[in-house]
């Protein structure tokens, strides 16, 4: 039955570079997105020094133009996004007893693809040429005839590469969850975390096809004279505001779910009960889910799209308050009468509940369509979707983080400097944040790279950039912590919060390779929690032990992720004055571009034509590690 | 009844689904096409936003467009859905020759829609309807172009597949492959259905 096929297993830096383990993925995305969340959290601290006071010239109007556009990218595709795809690959497959994700070879790639898109979009700093037409890139600000830079380039570049990675990451965790569920584990029996990432995976899966084609439209207008967006063809800006939007709705969602299943697991656990109110919150994501698809206009209030359709919109914006506050009473419900422990993952996702509600509050103060014609594009807006995603998503994944860093690393986070990090970070949020809603009421607009004195707007501005440096010390605890946590050996038991419920705690910390040596028999919601009730030792194998198999690491994902690259800065500089005949040559006709995609398309054929045997553990591997046969 | 065939050394009677990977692979591409619904409805919506504006002294959608080269480009590429099902029949039957052969039709009308497609779009441009154009030019060669480019992409694919299955055989690992990529098939031949639709029969009705 078991041949066992030899197979080449790499170490050090190769390991990394083909690993197809889900868990070591999850890490590479924690990596970057933790990279990439540095990066604009730089970006975010210079664009307060700049408003610290009236008439700042500390950067340029067109500098903070481009600091303002690649944070808000950065943080929302390069940020946010991987840490949240790191959570979900490190933990999903253990939640629901697989042993793997349905697609390790694309898992991979997935990874991959991201890092090289994101990659690209930041190389313009190097280039001397950023994006600067804001995160929403905004047509006719974004089109070839006012911005004539390559600045965008990278961006509809960039996102493409990475858009591919988040797409195929979104149908993995789909069919995972789908197809790979340990015998048992009904839908209804599934983690609240995993519900949150199955329905985050499908709203991927239908948003960001539409992010592709806008920016496929937007490069085709900017690199081959087409006039989708161009006036004086014939084309049609609202259009791409509606493509935007239709992704860009449903993507705040995709962001804040996730969180809210950080939150359900983090505060059920850390109040010993089981979530209040389970069937309602599954309900409630779905809800959202479904809803997130209908609002996309509630962005383009001031376009003029008429009263019947703003009314529309209006409503359905109003109508998802409806499930996301049963979720904020199901979460309270559950604290109550539980004993708490305010470990710092659960002072993370207590923080998160009001600050949450208060973006929430704001939120529907916004989807008033005649009130928001008062708080567009002021700094009313800019507050509220700080904290609907710092307030929300950041604490989310601040409680995730601390709450499974043990079962990630095999170390528990120092819970004296993961105190310390939740304090810094909650009062500097709210101290940055809050003044912004009365900045904006006062009518400050968004995105202006310095104000004029006697407006008003000096003291809350000021104390707006004291409580970014403050959330700036909160990270660098937390980056601390990360490096007095790897110095401590590696002692994290299976299960250290000792109230753990669900099947990530039944095995040990970090997961092995294979994840169970026997797949577990699933006999009820919250599936370890209730083995620990009925007084049993861990989880009852639903399989006897046997050789397992496991797909073999490849290097072809991170290949195809190069093409994808150099294919990318072929269209990029295609047009470009080089000084150099040959090199001018080579970029002007594609041949760059092609020989790029010819590296991805290579390798995809190879990889159909080569079959991957894997290989197998051994028992005796597995019994050998002090596993229970 | 699958654990019987095995003994056999003969396939299951369904060996896409016979593996947990041929099932992982046949729903992860229905998902996958779930995405490329999503990513045409995108290109259609552009489109149907754009193709009025044509722009002074441009061909329109009535003087350009030849319902017979069309009419004759889409029942070619219906046919070829038919075969890519025969092909999908006989790997059921097991007859791996047929399946085969039936792949070799597909991809041969597959060819024949390109070249008529190709010969369209030089006959357009000859007529000054070219990329930059119009905001109408524009759409409706990304739409079609999309189209035209999954297309090329799955006759490369299949033809691929061919190859793979002539030295490696039926096995439960490439009848998903095949499988699937019959899936893809029926996907572009669904989509060129509503691009005959609503591009080129609405466009000559103006």
């Amino acid at each position: 039955m078991a041949h066992a096929h030899p197979v080449k297993r790499h170490t050090g830096l190769m390991d990394w570079l083909t690993t197809v383990d889900h868990k070591k993925i999850g890490i590479l995305y924690l990596i970057a997105g933790g990279f990439f969340f540095l990066i604009g959290g730089l970006e975010a601290l210079l664009i307060r020094v700049q408003l610290w006071k009236p008439l700042n010239n500390f950067v340029g109007a067109d500098t903070y133009n481009e600091l303002l556009t690649m944070h808000g990218t950065t943080m929302i595709f390069l940020a946010a996004m991987p840490v949240i795809f790191a959570l979900m690959n490190a933990i999903v497959p253990l939640q629901i007893g697989a042993r793997d994700v349905a697609f390790p070879f694309v898992n991979s790639l997935g990874f991959w693809t991201f890092f090289f898109g994101g990659l690209l979009l930041n190389i313009s700093w190097l280039a001397g040429t950023v994006p600067d037409a804001g995160w929403t890139s905004y047509v006719p600000l974004a089109s070839p005839t006012y911005n004539v830079d390559k600045g965008v380039d990278f961006y509809v570049l960039g996102l493409q590469i990475a858009g591919i990675g988040t797409l195929i990451g979104g149908i993995n965790f789909l069919v995972t969850i789908i197809n790979m569920r340990a015998p048992g584990m009904s839908f209804m029996r599934m983690p609240m975390f995993t519900w949150t990432a199955f329905i985050t995976s499908a709203l991927i899966l239908f948003a960001f096809p539409a992010l592709t084609v806008g920016l496929v439209a937007l490069m085709f207008d900017r690199l081959f004279e087409a006039n989708f967006f161009e006036v004086a063809g014939g084309g049609n800006t609202v259009l791409w505001e509606h493509i935007f939007w239709i992704f860009g709705h449903p993507e705040v969602y995709i962001l804040i779910l996730p969180a809210f299943g950080v939150i359900s697991e983090v505060i059920s656990t850390f109040s010993r009960k089981r979530l209040f109110g389970y069937s309602s919150m599954v309900f409630a994501t779905v809800l959202i889910g479904f809803l997130g698809f209908m609002v996309w206009a509630h962005h383009m209030f001031t376009v003029g799209l008429g009263p019947v359709a703003n009314a529309l919109f209006s409503i359905a914006t109003m109508l998802i308050a409806v499930p996301t506050g049963i979720k904020i009473f199901n979460w309270i419900f559950t604290m109550w009468g539980g004993s708490i422990r305010f470990t710092s993952a659960n002072l993370f996702a207590v923080g998160f509940v009001p600050t949450f509600v208060m973006g929430g509050v704001t939120g529907v103060m916004l989807a008033a369509a005649p009130a928001d014609f008062q708080y567009h594009d002021s700094y009313f807006v800019v507050a509220h979707f700080h904290y609907v995603i710092v307030g929300g998503l950041v604490l989310g994944l601040f409680a995730g983080l601390h709450y499974w860093w043990p079962k990630m690393f095999g170390r528990a986070l120092n819970e004296f400097i993961g105190k310390l990090t939740f304090w810094t970070f909650f009062i500097g949020f709210h101290l940055t944040f809050f003044v912004q809603h009365f900045l904006g009421l006062m009518g400050m607009p968004r995105r202006i790279w310095t104000y004029l004195d006697g407006l008003g707007f000096n003291t809350m501005n000021l104390i707006s950039t004291i409580g970014a440096f403050l959330m700036g010390l909160g990270t660098i605890f937390f980056i601390i912590n990360i490096i007095v946590t790897a110095a401590k050996p590696k002692n994290a038991g299976n299960d250290p919060w000792e109230d753990g419920r669900t099947l990530e705690w039944s095995i040990p910390s970090p997961a092995p390779e294979y994840n169970f040596a026997q797949t577990p028999l699933v006999r009820g919601y919250d599936a370890l929690w209730k083995e620990k009730m009925d007084g049993n030792e861990g989880m009852s194998p639903a399989e006897p032990i046997g050789p397992i198999h496991m797909p073999s690491p490849s290097i072809l994902p991170f290949l195809m992720s190069v093409g994808l690259f150099i294919a990318g800065f072929g269209f990029l500089y295609a047009k470009n004055d080089w000084n150099n005949a040959f090199v001018s040559n080579i970029f002007g006709n594609h041949i760059v571009a092609g020989l790029g995609l010819a590296i991805t398309l290579g390798c995809m054929v190879v990889r159909s034509l080569k079959d991957d045997h894997g290989f197998h553990i051994e028992p005796e591997e597995i019994t050998g590690k002090g596993v229970k046969a | 009844m699958s654990a019987h065939s095995h003994l056999d050394g003969k396939l299951p009677h369904e060996p896409e689904r016979a593996t947990l990977e041929g099932r992982n692979k046949v729903l992860g591409f229905w998902l996958f096409l779930g995405g490329e619904t999503v990513l045409f409805g995108t290109l259609f919506s552009a489109f149907l936003a754009l193709r009025d504006q044509v722009g002074d002294g441009n061909p329109t959608s009535q003087e350009l467009f030849k319902l017979a080269t069309v009419a004759i480009a889409t029942v070619i590429l219906l046919t070829s859905s038919l075969t890519s099902v025969f092909a999908i029949q006989a790997m059921h039957r097991g007859q791996v020759k047929a399946m085969q052969n039936w792949l070799i039709v597909t991809v041969v009308l597959g060819l024949a829609f390109l070249g008529l497609e190709v010969y369209e779009f030089i006959e357009y441009t000859h007529e000054g309807h070219q990329f930059s154009t119009s905001a109408f030019s524009s759409s409706f060669y990304t739409l079609v172009g999309f189209h035209g480019a999954h297309v090329a992409l799955g006759v490369v694919w299949i033809s691929l597949l061919i190859g793979q299955v002539y030295r490696k055989g039926l096995t439960v690992v490439t009848a998903p492959k095949v499988y699937v990529a019959g899936m893809y098939w029926h996907f572009i031949d669904v989509v060129w259905v509503f691009i005959f639709t609503v591009v080129y029969l609405m466009g000559k009705v103006g």
